[in-house]
């Protein structure tokens, strides 16, 4: 190779063709068409495609979607006026209050949404609506002789080194923790959160689904994450490893030791309808498609999500491995208000150091 | 020998036109920075006390823990290979001279991922050894947890050293082989010639590839946080995401890239005495054959870092796209979509960063005797390497949108036009990787003889004709190797392209990252696997091109200053 300029000139030559006639092609404004809808949403496409697919087949309208992972009230703020979102869908109360105290969204009065959804998993005047239901429950080694847990257990010493959970700033760990305050007192939970810590097997990171990947590799005895992974794992293929980390583990639906209701902590799946919308017809239409009762058997079935509609069947393996769940009665709203206090205790005890 | 930095005065400078364009696109990169400051400095600092009391100091800690871990091995493999490699012949040198450059091609994010699961104690190489010690079940025996501080500075090292490898390996393949030679006649031995002679005189090519690997760990949030090491940057995020306070987050970004820039400013400070220049003809160093065992534990130790920073890695995905083929998952509509998006996203990053550098390398180079006056736009230009790539998406969130809405009033279209048609993303990448060309043009341009240039404004050229019909030319290489670093890179971004991507937009990299966040791995390996094997030809080429056998027609001096 003498000539250096030689075959690499060329193809840098022609990179810079390609992306000078790619940027002449899209430059083009784009247009939302009254059969269409745009959706903003921080869940995965994968998970609500079967939803967004069958309300499509069913309206004709089209869903142009943007997976934002964070930021998702930042982008939509600066877009300000002229911004194509029509729905915002999150998980998790937090955020949707953050949209809320962000401006976002707008209120949405229909007779469907409020006779679907109970009024504790909405918001006031309509600016935000629950969609689905998720347990924070235990992931347990399946020989260990456990059939009742409740979440103040964690911090028990019998069970040092024995316990995998993720970063204690995860926005599922914060409403615990929030929820827990809610509960027994910041002083209380404090105390508490350091026996967690001091129980964990591992740093505090990764997803819910390793907590079972751990249990089995025999680093953690028990663990808490969401229930809708236990879905995924148990119906993964036979011989996928999903499957074998579903398989190594069973489930408990933990309570709060000073709640005398014994209800189980849980979180929302959500969504609001924008501020701005161009489509605001079809964002409503689209909400109140997500609570019908075909739309909440896919919630169940196809995400393995418990169902905001009274009298929707679970998905037969979360009915199996997980049942009927009992919600704690706190209100969300209320979980909402601690959820600074949770994460200002969880950097205070270190918990993800 | 040396060449000088300066030219001779009664050039004149570049023209208003360059001038303008280069002040335009450093305004474009300060935007997003002076929008940080801006949020940092709209709020108190009240809230800083349970920061400073509790996330902090360990984050600062951690951050300088894994920078100097990082650092050490990215020095050692990276400079350590490359003096194998070009002082010395074994077998396979021809292979391993460009191979080491492969780990380039693996997003760190991706290779954290595959050895958690490769190390795991379900995994097979904890497997294999409880098979030997005659163990059956993890909860005999385990190996200690992979998501830890060696854990992540194990990691990002084998996959970063090739910047400090690259750059090492172009100095020492062009440094005359006669200072060594006479190092040896005053009675040094080869150790001693290489730690007071090659070494030294390579300090300029260690501290740019230095200062790109310990930037890409700096700003690392995947590995990091997938690893359970709270650096700042995960600070910075968490600060934002869950403790909800922009305002903090923006303060700790702008504190961190002030210390990056002070850093960086010392550094350059610390060699502006001296000059690096090099001989205009001179003889490289030929390679001393080695034999026997030497010679197979030179192999060794070269392939080492290649194995681990990507032949391992690589197998694991190659494996687990085919298991995964193998259950019946095909490969997806919306993946091959995907691939093509990542394609043309990663081509309109690199035409317009590496326009963007040559307009800045230029106008700060043809600026006769008053160089410092565009040297600061050049050195703005590469502050977007220095930020987060969320934090720089945030920051270019509001200035670009309020001139995308004024662009649609001022023409009448509807919505938004730029983030529409993802023109946001692509200035937002570029940015991003506008170091890459400028660092590397500026490079260039210092290796053209200032007489070539007054030669041609002698014979009547302008400015702009010399550069378009005799350093154009010249660069050819550099502005290859700088478009070919910006295409992998891009390619691999994740941050801002999930921030600001417009509807429908799936990149691998985000296709990835759902799939991951969504805890659905096994269906992610075709996509990681995509995204290495894109990645792989730009790195070949750019191998070609920086380590091609024979040494460089022009000597170079490498004072990036």
């Amino acid at each position: 190779m003498t000539d250096r300029s030689g075959p690499q000139g060329r193809v840098a030559h022609a990179l810079l063709g390609v992306s000078a006639a790619w940027l002449a092609l899209t430059a083009l404004p784009a247009h939302a068409a009254n059969d269409e809808l745009t959706l903003y949403t921080t869940r995965e496409p994968a998970l609500i495609q079967p939803l967004i697919s069958a309300f499509s087949a069913q309206s004709k309208i089209k869903v142009n979607t943007v997976f934002v992972k964070d930021g998702l009230l930042e982008r939509v703020k600066a877009e300000g006026a002229r911004s194509p979102a029509d729905v915002l869908m999150t998980v998790d109360i937090g955020n949707l209050v953050d949209l809320v105290e962000g401006g976002v969204t707008q209120p949405v009065k229909s007779a469907a949404l409020e006779s679907a959804i109970p009024a504790n998993l909405r918001g006031a005047d309509g600016q935000w609506f629950a969609l689905s239901l998720r347990a924070r429950v235990l992931y347990a080694d399946k020989n260990q002789p456990l059939t009742s847990f409740r979440y103040e257990d964690l911090a028990n010493p019998k069970y040092k080194g024995k316990v995998c959970i993720r970063a204690g700033q995860h926005p599922y760990n914060t409403a615990l923790v929030a929820a827990m305050i809610a509960h027994d007192g910041e002083a209380k939970t404090e105390q508490w959160l350091r026996g967690v810590k001091g129980n964990l097997a591992r740093k505090a990171t990764g997803g819910d689904r390793d907590v079972a990947r751990d249990i089995l590799g025999g680093i953690c005895d028990i663990g808490v994450a969401n229930s809708y992974y236990v879905g995924q794992m148990k119906s993964a293929k036979e011989g996928t490893d999903a499957r074998k980390w579903g398989d190594a583990i069973k489930v408990i639906r933990p309570t709060f030791a000073s709640a005398k209701s014994g209800g189980t902590h849980v979180n929302i799946s959500g969504a609001a309808v924008a501020k701005n919308a161009p489509q605001r017809a079809n964002a409503v239409k689209l909400l109140e498609f997500l609570v019908s009762e075909p739309a909440q058997a896919l919630y169940a079935d196809a995400n393995y999500e418990y169902p905001v509609r009274k009298g929707v069947a679970l998905d037969p393996i979360i009915g199996q491995s997980i049942g009927e769940l009992k919600v704690d009665p706190l209100p969300l709203t209320e979980i909402a208000k601690y959820r600074k206090q949770a994460s200002a205790l969880v950097d205070k005890v270190g918990f993800d150091q | 020998m040396l060449i000088s930095r300066r030219q001779p005065p009664g050039l004149r400078a570049a023209g208003p036109a360059w001038r303008c364009a280069s002040f335009l696109i450093a305004l474009g990169v300060l935007a997003p920075v002076l929008t940080l400051a801006w949020l940092a400095f709209g709020s108190g600092v009240g809230h800083w006390g349970p920061l400073f009391a509790h996330v902090l100091p360990q984050a600062a800690l951690n951050t300088a823990l894994l920078l100097a871990g990082v650092g050490t091995l990215v020095l050692v493999i990276g400079t350590g290979c490359a003096w194998l490699v070009t002082a010395h012949d074994f077998p396979g040198r021809g292979v391993l001279n460009w191979a080491l450059l492969l780990p380039l091609a693996m997003p760190t994010y991706i290779v954290a991922f595959a050895y958690l699961d490769l190390l795991h104690p379900i995994g097979p190489v904890q497997g294999a050894i409880r098979w030997m010690l005659g163990f059956d079940s993890p909860r005999q025996f385990r190996l200690p947890d992979l998501r830890s501080m060696p854990g992540a500075i194990f990691v990002l090292g084998f996959v970063l050293y090739p910047y400090v490898y690259m750059t090492a390996r172009a100095m020492f393949m062009t440094q005359p082989a006669h200072l060594l030679e006479a190092a040896r006649t005053l009675g040094e031995n080869r150790r001693g010639a290489f730690f007071r002679v090659a070494l030294p005189l390579a300090r300029p090519a260690l501290a740019v590839g230095l200062s790109l690997a310990l930037l890409e760990t700096l700003n690392d949030i995947g590995a990091s946080e997938f690893l359970g090491v709270n650096t700042l940057t995960v600070a910075v995020y968490t600060t934002w995401i869950t403790r909800s306070d922009l305002a903090g987050a923006a303060q700790i970004a702008c504190a961190m890239l002030f210390v990056v820039v002070a850093l960086v400013w010392l550094e350059r400070n610390g060699r502006q005495h001296q000059r690096f220049g090099s001989a205009q003809r001179m003889r490289a160093v030929q390679p001393r054959r080695l034999h026997g065992g030497a010679a197979w534990a030179a192999t060794a130790t070269a392939a080492l870092p290649v194995l681990i920073g990507f032949v391992a890695p690589a197998l694991y995905l190659v494996w687990e796209s085919g298991k995964r083929l193998h259950q019946g998952g095909g490969i997806s509509q919306g993946l091959v979509a995907s691939l093509g998006n990542t394609l043309a996203l990663a081509a309109g990053v690199t035409v317009v960063a590496v326009a963007a550098g040559l307009v800045v390398a230029w106008a700060s180079r043809s600026q006769g005797t008053s160089l410092n006056r565009a040297r600061w736009q050049a050195r703005v230009a590469t502050l977007g390497y220095a930020v987060p790539g969320t934090v720089l998406a945030i920051g270019l969130l509001t200035p670009a949108l309020a001139f995308d809405a004024a662009l649609a009033g001022a023409m009448g279209w509807q919505g938004l036009p730029l983030m529409g048609a993802g023109i946001v993303l692509v200035m937002a990448c570029a940015i991003r990787f506008l170091a890459m060309p400028v660092g590397g043009i500026e490079a260039g341009l210092a290796r053209i003889p200032p007489a070539i240039e007054q030669a041609s404004r002698l014979l009547g050229e302008t400015t702009g004709g010399t550069l378009r019909r005799v350093h154009l030319p010249l660069l050819q290489p550099a502005i290859a190797a700088g478009a070919l670093l910006v295409f992998v890179d891009a390619m691999k971004e994740l941050p801002a392209t999930l921030l600001l991507r417009p509807a429908n937009f799936d990149t691998l990299a985000t296709w990835l990252y759902a799939e991951a966040a969504r805890g659905t791995y096994e269906e992610g390996a075709i996509a990681a696997l995509a995204i290495v094997v894109a990645g792989l030809l730009p790195v070949v080429l750019l191998a070609r091109n920086q380590l091609g056998t024979t040494p460089a027609v022009t000597p170079p001096d490498t004072d990036p200053a």
